[in-house]
């Protein structure tokens, strides 16, 4: 299962070209990938640090059954899911989403519903450090 | 026997506890009833039953895992 959920910072590309070297060559032909990362504002107000809570038992379940179910929606060879948690500087990567297939169609769609699955299902938390206090961002934002 | 009930971000906070054991529920609601000394049910909560989203008014058995968080915000 290649999901993984890191407790310290991680090198988005470094994993991608680490995953990839191990997916077989000739087969693949497409690879979509997305990285989502710190932010130094969030609505309209700066942000200094973050902590990304989770529930662990939960996370992990729910990161595996997705990868799974992108497996069964799309023909692809190979999926990539990391997720941080723990304390976040501004520019760290949060989520790496991978995917790859034999065409470009099913590597797009795939990473593109992944990661829309993954923020408003998988149970993370963010904790913002804001210059007037702690805040718990309460919603995502609609992605756009 | 009995059953675990945790919280979860904002909603640990609110509630001041991470986790804590009942010894038994008919439902969800139930579960959050006794596991906070019958506080008000917040308006935007989710809850899961041994790793998977359920609803307020899901059975609970012995043995179960029920957890409340608030909506989720990784990515």
């Amino acid at each position: 299962m290649a999901t993984q959920i890191l407790d310290g910072d991680f090198q988005p590309y470094q994993w991608l070209s680490e995953f990839a070297q191990q997916l077989p060559i000739g087969k693949v032909g497409a690879s979509a990938s997305f990285i989502g990362s710190m932010r130094d504002f969030n609505d309209d107000t700066s942000v200094t640090r973050m902590t990304l809570e989770h529930y662990p038992a939960m996370t992990e379940k729910y990161l595996q059954q997705l990868e799974q179910r992108a497996h069964e929606k799309w023909p692809l060879d190979a999926c990539l899911i990391v997720h941080r948690v723990g304390d976040i500087e501004i520019g760290d990567a949060i989520v790496l989403i991978g995917c790859w297939s034999a065409h470009r169609r099913a590597a797009l769609d795939a990473c593109a519903w992944l990661i829309e699955e993954l923020k408003y299902n998988a149970p993370f938390w963010k904790k913002e450090q804001r210059p007037e206090g702690d805040i718990w961002v309460s919603e995502n934002t609609d992605g756009t | 026997m009995s059953i675990q009930v945790k919280f979860f971000a904002s909603l640990r906070e609110q509630v001041g506890l991470s986790d804590t054991e009942i010894n038994a529920a008919d439902t969800v609601s139930d579960a959050w009833l006794q596991a906070t000394g019958q506080q008000d049910l917040p308006a935007r909560i989710l809850v899961a039953v041994n790793l998977d989203y359920a609803t307020l008014d899901t059975p609970i058995k012995d043995g179960d895992e029920v957890a409340f968080f608030p909506p989720v915000t990784g990515g």
